[in-house]
């Protein structure tokens, strides 16, 4: 791969999470019967006029603003017309050459290297309806409920050089769109899509090479996946000493392969012309600083408080910050006085742990920030071990009690009284001589298994450091 | 500035139309009459003149984002060609 460098600009686009179309008053619920949600504005009877959705403007001004893009004072909707059964009126309200926003920029990090990934543009348009292939009569189905939905496309700058640059990129806009509350984002859902283009060069050349186009990369891995693929091909094609054909390809997941969609022979030509039927849109300076102040913290921001303030690790503060959930849970966990430390590795691990096997989100299980907050306090305060601490997650995430409650229900306190552990301690030396003998001939892990039977004799509730202290003044050590 | 009969197939084409020889003909001259007749604006002198897309100097009519009722889905369907199962059945399509 040494011979070529990559160069990869990912068009994405978002779905707006507004109550109602961008240009009429349907309902935008995901899910929903089909064509149950569409009126004739959607449908493209003729004759019906279109009304700009006002939050649908804010929230692609709030994104525009969030990607760090100069926000138009002036802005515009025009058609892009194409042919094609999923777009009732047979053109696409969209915006041409006056967007919502211009020149911005997003940092991504890949293997610890900052890169800043410029954005050339943020628009505004509406969506197109969902199309499904009938195998048996070879015909085609179309539910309208989407048609009108609005989106903003994101179109990077072809400054991505790897597969994984693009990823990254991908998930943080993802990151970004969730913090300021303008979509869902779910890929799965179809809230959040994204189309790639990708090109090969020789090292050092300033000419772009030819560019293929992978549309529909359905998830964040077959992003990464169908982009390797692709650089691959483009690769073995350039060094046959052949040449990239322009083409706009459709990754197939389950044949880990890209198929041709159409040649550029066949590309679209959309005869963009202004909407006659809206008018301009002028963005004021009391319309923008509006929006600006209702942006919260965005995650970088985040992530440089948890590592300045919490001397938290950047990789946990990635980790906790890669979801505003994530973190939220994680500031909640730690109001009342709880080591930021403590819970950051207990989020990281034992609850990301816990998600990922059940493949639940954060808001969807039994335990609160505030139940884990109060076990690390009582961690904290010394009444259970890391040991019990464990068996007590488990059973707020069972049965969404209290830490406090199940301590006290199972008796799960932690015995730190000595003159009661001393008592075990000395039937645990009785009863295994051996070890004992191997303590005091220097076998330091001896001492390991001696306070293993302790824990054993008192079902995990002693204090183990206490244990280990009294296990050697026992033995004289 | 005229339109060649190239031009007419291809946006016939872009269109999904298909035209015999002869309306290609026909609207090869029809699209250049009408050309023509917006000629016309030409001779106005717009040197000053801010370009606009709109004629109307009204702007940024928008609306809240409260749910209307949509229509009943016989009626969303009332006019589809062909239907199944509540969904509008079109020629096939491959993409």
């Amino acid at each position: 791969m040494s011979k070529y460098e990559t160069v990869i600009g990912l068009e994405v686009h978002v779905e707006l999470a507004t109550n109602t179309k961008i240009f009429c008053g349907c309902s935008t619920e995901f899910g929903a019967p089909p064509n149950t949600h569409t009126c004739p504005i959607c449908l493209g009877h003729p004759g019906v006029l279109p009304v700009l959705n006002r939050q649908a403007v804010n929230y692609a001004i709030k994104a525009a603003m969030a990607l760090n893009c100069q926000i138009a004072d002036e802005s515009k909707f025009d058609r892009k017309n194409y042919f094609y059964p999923d777009l009732p009126k047979a053109y696409q309200i969209s915006q041409f050459d006056k967007p919502i926003g211009e020149h911005g920029w997003i940092e991504i990090e890949v293997d610890g290297e900052k890169k800043r990934i410029g954005i050339t543009r943020v628009h505004l348009e509406e969506d197109a309806g969902k199309l499904t292939h009938d195998e048996y009569d070879d015909t085609s189905l179309v539910d309208f409920n989407r048609v009108g939905v609005p989106l903003i496309e994101i179109v990077s700058e072809p400054d991505l050089r790897s597969p994984q640059e693009a990823k990254a990129y991908l998930e943080k806009l993802r990151t970004i769109m969730q913090y300021i509350g303008v979509s869902d984002v779910k890929m799965e859902e179809g809230s959040l899509r994204c189309d790639a283009n990708i090109s090969l060069r020789p090292v050092g050349a300033t000419r772009f090479g030819v560019k293929t186009e992978l549309k529909n990369l359905n998830s964040f891995r077959n992003v990464e996946r169908a982009l390797e693929f692709e650089q691959q091909r483009h690769a073995e094609v350039l060094d046959r000493g052949e040449e990239i054909e322009q083409q706009t390809l459709r990754w197939l997941e389950n044949e880990n392969r890209t198929k041709l969609m159409r040649s550029k022979e066949e590309a679209h030509d959309y005869r963009y012309f202004p909407d006659p039927d809206l008018v301009k849109v002028y963005i004021d300076e009391a319309w923008k600083e509006e929006i600006r102040s209702s942006i919260p913290e965005l995650p970088d921001e985040r992530k440089a408080r948890y590592i300045a303030e919490y001397g938290l690790s950047n990789y946990d503060a990635s980790i906790l910050t890669a979801s505003k959930k994530t973190a939220d849970f994680f500031e909640q966990t730690t109001s009342k006085n709880v080591d930021p430390k403590l819970a950051a590795n207990w989020i990281t691990s034992e609850l990301m742990g816990y998600l990922n096997s059940e493949g639940l989100e954060i808001d969807q299980i039994k335990m609160t920030p505030d139940h884990l907050g109060e076990m690390i306090s009582l961690i904290q305060k010394g009444t259970i071990s890391t040991k019990l601490a464990k068996k007590v997650f488990k059973e707020v995430l069972d049965t969404g009690k209290g830490p406090q409650q199940i301590v006290e229900e199972k008796g799960w306190v932690q015995i730190s009284d000595e003159g009661q552990l001393k008592e075990e301690v000395i039937k645990v030396l009785a009863n295994n001589p051996k070890s004992v003998e191997d303590v005091k001939n220097g076998k330091n892990r001896a001492i390991g298994f001696l306070v293993g039977q302790v824990m054993k004799a008192t079902k995990g509730k002693a204090n183990p450091q206490l244990v280990n202290k009294l296990i050697r003044e026992q033995i004289n050590l | 500035m005229a339109i060649s009969k190239e031009q007419v197939y291809h946006v016939a084409q872009l269109s999904r139309l298909k035209l015999t020889e002869e309306e290609a003909e026909q609207y090869t001259k029809v699209l250049n009459d009408v050309l023509k007749f917006a000629e016309k604006l030409n001779e106005l002198d717009t040197e000053n003149v801010e370009p606009t897309s709109h004629v109307l100097s009204i702007t940024n009519v928008l609306r809240e984002d409260v749910v209307q009722p949509s229509i009943p889905r016989e009626k969303a369907l009332s006019n589809a060609p062909d239907q199944e199962d509540g969904l509008f059945r079109v020629p096939a399509v491959f993409e």
